[in-house]
């Protein structure tokens, strides 16, 4: 019985390895599943079921109607989502984050509000107005959407940032003789761009991938997210998973790429 | 708004300097402030006031105050609504014992590891959430592997009886939705479970060794205790999404398994009856605050949010 005891306990003494490893994999499986199904070649509209081996959906990525479209549709309003958002919340951020003001709780509420709220409230109450405002759907319908709920993101992660700088460094540089704009730009901006690089970053992920808030705002629009959706009635091309795959790919590369650079960094 | 108009940090010399210097916060916040005026505020207005309109598309929408639509949409919609809290409880409960040994494991076991571990469970950020939940559909089809071995372990005829799932399948089930919001919120609780566990100071559990504490006890008496922020932010990170989600139910599960957020979004959508889609998403919004405020008065950490 000794070593059968023994392995019971190695399992118990490693169970919250084998319990979190089996999480991990279950936060995986999908992707690799989008990953070897975008080398399917389905019989029928549905990419759903594992038929044979093929390479024809990666040589064409482009080969269906309208995806690629959408693809650079959600690029570009992604884009300006970003600026949009990473403007106005950058802001909001260093009036929170430095100044003492009437009404600084409930501009922080103002803030917090979106972020706690069901995103399909949001979507119907702005479509709602847009619908009485007679403003037809489309590109900027989708973008004020997006703008209005990257925003309180943005300050959340620029707020964070400025609120950890050490205050003594400004004044270091008032004391020798900057300009209040020197100080801004030598000074405050390079300690805070971390966060505003952060919330830029997230309000693009969050841009491009949303799909409750653009269904309700879009229109006839179609975005990235909207023709997966529409496919999941119409059929799936293979082709949703070659850009899902690649997407994964590219992203994992960029972190990759970044933890050496700033292993490198750290050794020199 | 140019940048001289932001802050100056050294307290201003003189009076008029100083009033200047008071005005900047509102200068910085207008823009922004506007914005949200604007496309989130007045929308809610503009619902608020829908929701309480009658008419129809055709000779147009007028207030008249019919609260009767909450009435209404509450006894026919209740199973939706009921069915909603149900899942995204579930789902919740299930993320948060699914997660928590991971973000332990990163937090405390992972060493060199750490950062690795860490991008794999960010990693599925990175390929579009439809493109994942519709690979649920790849996964837990018919004739696959997942339902072949719960149907060999003989799992299927028990949750069968259970009503969670129905015919020996899993998708188009109770089961599938739940499983495809576990793992769309999944890292939403992941993650602030890691920030509250790195944060503990790794002596207090050689404190607790120290003073003849089993794992168990050490467990329940510090980490625990100590990661409730962590169990809060995350547990409401993931059941206020969950709630009013339509993705998972739609591509998931079937008409039996309708939450309300695809009541919402088919009667503003498809319907195009208003005023009972802006009185749903009021509903909604009462229904999720009165849950999160028992939940945070029961779990003892007003702080926290």
């Amino acid at each position: 019985m000794a070593p059968h005891s023994r392995v019971a306990r190695a399992l118990r003494r490693n169970l919250v390895v084998i319990a979190g490893l089996g999480t991990l994999a279950y936060l995986l499986l999908p992707n690799v599943i989008v990953t070897v199904f975008s080398f399917n070649k389905p019989n029928g509209r549905f990419n759903y079921a594992w038929q044979r081996f093929s390479t024809d959906a990666w040589t064409d990525p482009c080969g269906v109607a309208d995806l690629c479209g959408s693809l650079s549709l959600s690029l570009w309003i992604a884009l300006w989502a970003t600026v949009g958002a990473t403007v106005l919340g950058t802001l909001i951020a260093f009036a929170l984050a430095r100044h003492r003001f009437r009404g600084r709780s409930s501009v922080s509420t103002l803030i917090f509000l979106p972020m706690a709220m069901p995103e399909v409230v949001m979507a119907a109450s702005l479509a709602t107005l847009f619908l009485n405002m007679g403003v037809s759907f489309g590109f900027w319908t989708v973008l004020i959407a997006h703008i209005t709920f990257c925003l309180s993101f943005v300050v959340t992660a620029v707020k964070a940032r400025v609120m950890s700088m050490d205050p003594r460094l400004e004044q270091a540089a008032q004391d020798l003789y900057a300009t209040p704009l020197q100080t801004f730009l030598k000074v405050t901006l390079p300690i805070a761009a971390p966060g505003i690089a952060a919330g830029a970053l997230l309000s693009f992920a969050l841009s491009f991938d949303d799909f409750i808030i653009t269904n309700f705002n879009s229109g006839s629009t179609v975005t990235f997210p909207m023709y997966v959706w529409g496919s999941a009635q119409r059929g799936t091309p293979v082709q949703i998973n070659v850009i899902g795959t690649a997407m994964f790919a590219v992203a994992v590369l960029c972190v990759l790429v970044a933890q050496l650079a700033g292993r490198r960094r750290k050794r020199s | 708004m140019t940048t001289t108009d932001l802050p100056p940090v050294a307290p201003a010399a003189t009076p008029e300097a100083a009033r200047r210097t008071r005005r900047v916060p509102y200068w910085l916040l207008l823009p922004g402030i506007l914005w949200l005026l604007v496309f989130f505020v007045a929308p809610l207005v503009y619902q608020a006031s829908t929701s309480v309109q009658t008419g129809s598309l055709e000779e147009g929408f007028e207030v008249t105050w019919h609260v009767a639509t909450y009435a209404d949409a509450l006894s026919e919609y209740y199973p939706q609504f009921l069915r909603s809290v149900g899942y995204a409880a579930t789902a919740t409960a299930l993320c948060l014992l699914l997660g928590y040994p991971l973000a332990y494991l990163i937090a405390f076991r992972a060493g060199r590891w750490r950062n690795v571990l860490m991008v794999l469970v960010i990693a599925p950020f990175f390929t579009s959430f439809l493109i994942r939940t519709l690979a649920w559909k790849t996964i837990l089809s018919d004739g696959g592997p997942v339902v072949a071995a719960l149907d060999a372990l003989h799992v299927l005829s028990l949750t069968d009886a259970l009503g969670v799932t129905e015919g020996h399948r899993v998708l188009a089930t109770p089961l599938a939705v739940v499983c495809g919001l576990t793992y769309n919120f999944l890292p939403f609780m992941i993650l602030p479970l890691y920030t509250s566990l790195e944060r503990i100071d790794g002596r207090l559990h050689e404190a607790a060794h120290d003073l003849y504490a089993r794992p168990v006890t050490a467990f329940r008496k510090v980490t625990l205790p100590l990661s409730m922020p962590g169990v809060v932010a995350g547990t409401l990170l993931t059941f206020i999404p969950a709630t009013g989600d339509y993705i998972n139910a739609e591509l998931l599960g079937s008409t039996d398994q309708k939450m309300i957020g695809n009541v919402i979004q088919s009667q503003f959508l498809r319907v195009l009856d208003y005023p009972t889609a802006a009185a749903l998403s009021f509903l909604l919004m009462a229904v999720i605050l009165a849950m999160v405020t028992v939940y945070i008065r029961k779990s003892g950490t007003e702080d926290v949010v």
